[in-house]
């Protein structure tokens, strides 16, 4: 059980998005999650062990290193991602759900059903219409509050997102201000300012993707009132036409009534 | 063999599950495994060699991490993991010793053997209560073992042979009392998933009863 297994679980959800969220899915793979396996995690992987502070009391590196550092970036990004991808799990689900219903049709033999076996339920692609689109667009709507109040809580808790190179500590059993030195911290701020970066970028993509449904859907609601408008006039002009024939008919009855009376 | 196992496992039992179950299982695959191994783990990885105490006697610090540590909270974990995974188990036997059955007599004598009807109503309700007990007694034995979910910066200790009450110091205590409380919170929130899909259960199934026999009844 890895990342690999959200890979498989994720993959599924792909079939079923826009562009714009395949296009999300990719950048997540592999610019956070790879990166994140193979290079950061090897880059935070020693620092506690190189975290060193300038004195030989027992004790004080471990406190001064929980002090600066209360949850680790590695921890919080891997944390970040479990947030962010939870969401398309709900989209999984839905589908799955919608495929059990026609599963479910298709063996009662149902005449609406128009599938000509099982297989092909299985790899039909849903279109985003309907209730589907509801769960998908709350599943954006979700992403962008996770990634935003993960990137909100990584600005306060370490000051922006710089890494220093010394920290001054004087926490007890430090015996008065101790200099604490932290390990990479270069390559740590390069790598925090790439996962920002990337972060921020799945935030434009998901607002785009979140606006192109918004408008899609606007769209065909607003074709869908032109067409019934189009409709209704049509029968408003048919009304008045056979109104019109109607009257003349009345008419000529009356003549021809009033023509026989008389 | 590795969590690996326990995945395919759980994807097993999705197919006969109810619908709180499958997002019960989505929760212990996001929530508790894929946290436990892609975070947690590496967090408790090096807690012996980083545990210091202030002094230099020999065999003091290993005796004082083993009197406060009698279990390390991640085999913990992984315990309550592996235990609150299995009861699941159960259900996926009895729908094999159904297809089973249905092979050696060579007919139908189920509708649908996956189907939680009849004698796999009865299982399927005695895995979800054990997989809630599991849940509550691993909870208790966290609660019981550490004195509650805090982890102290700090420890004093004056076991043999430490020559007299000497300071010793956890490493990572605040990240560790997050990933603890993050624990705490999906155990609850999957106790709360096991029991609303326990009345669920017993609500369909007892309305199902009562207008069996009420139709049994106008006949």
């Amino acid at each position: 059980m890895d990342w690999g297994a959200l890979h498989t679980i994720l993959g599924g959800v792909n079939k079923h998005s826009t562009s714009i969220g395949k296009i999300w899915l990719t950048v997540l793979f592999i610019f956070r999650i790879m990166i994140l396996v193979v290079a950061a995690e090897r880059v935070w992987g020693d620092e506690q062990d190189d975290f060193v502070c300038n004195t030989l009391q027992p004790g004080c590196r471990n406190v001064c290193y929980d002090h600066f550092f209360p949850i680790s970036h590695i921890r919080l990004w891997a944390l970040q991602l479990i947030f962010v991808s939870t969401p398309a799990l709900l989209v999984a689900m839905h589908v799955a759900y919608r495929r059990h219903e026609k599963k479910r049709q298709f063996r009662k033999g149902d005449q609406k059903c128009e599938y000509k076996d099982i297989e092909e339920i299985r790899k039909q692609r849903f279109r985003i219409e309907g209730s589907l689109w509801w769960t998908y667009t709350g599943s954006i709507f979700f992403r962008l509050i996770f990634e935003a109040v993960f990137m909100y809580a990584f600005y306060f808790m370490y000051d922006g997102f710089r890494m220093p190179r010394l920290m001054k500590c004087n926490a007890w059993p430090c015996p008065n201000t101790v200099d604490c030195f932290v390990s990479r911290p270069t390559e740590k701020t390069v790598f925090t300012i790439f996962m920002i970066a990337v972060s921020s970028i799945c935030i434009l993509l998901n607002v785009a993707e979140l606006c192109y449904l918004l408008t899609k859907f606007f769209l065909r609601r607003s074709k869908k009132a032109g067409n019934s408008k189009q409709q209704s006039n049509h029968e408003n002009k048919e009304e008045t036409k056979q109104n019109e024939m109607n009257e003349l008919i009345s008419d000529s009855c009356q003549n021809t009534v009033i023509g026989f009376s008389s | 063999m590795s969590w690996a196992f326990l995945r395919d496992l759980l994807s097993g039992v999705n197919k006969y599950s109810t619908g709180i179950g499958r997002i019960w299982v989505a929760v212990v695959f996001m929530f508790r495994l894929l946290v436990y191994v892609a975070a947690a783990e590496n967090i408790w990885k090096r807690e012996h060699d980083e545990f210091e105490c202030n002094i230099k006697q020999p065999g003091c610090k290993n005796v004082c991490f083993d009197h406060f540590f009698p279990v390390s909270h991640i085999r913990l974990w992984a315990l309550q993991l592996i235990m609150v995974s299995t009861p699941s188990l159960l259900v996926v036997f009895h729908v094999a010793y159904r297809e089973n059955r249905e092979k050696q007599h060579n007919q139908k004598l189920y509708r649908n053997p996956g189907k939680i009807d009849g004698g796999l109503l009865y299982t399927y309700l005695i895995s979800l209560i054990l997989k809630t007990g599991l849940e509550i007694v691993f909870l208790v034995l966290f609660y019981k073992l550490y004195n509650g979910f805090k982890i102290p910066h700090l420890v004093k200790c004056d076991i043999k042979p430490c020559p007299n009450t000497v300071d010793c110091y956890i490493s990572k205590p605040t990240e560790k009392m997050i990933f603890l409380y993050f624990l705490v919170a999906t155990s609850c929130l999957c106790i709360v998933l096991n029991l609303s899909e326990l009345s669920y259960l017993i609500f369909k199934y007892s309305i199902k009863c009562y207008l069996k026999r009420h139709m049994k009844k106008q006949q």
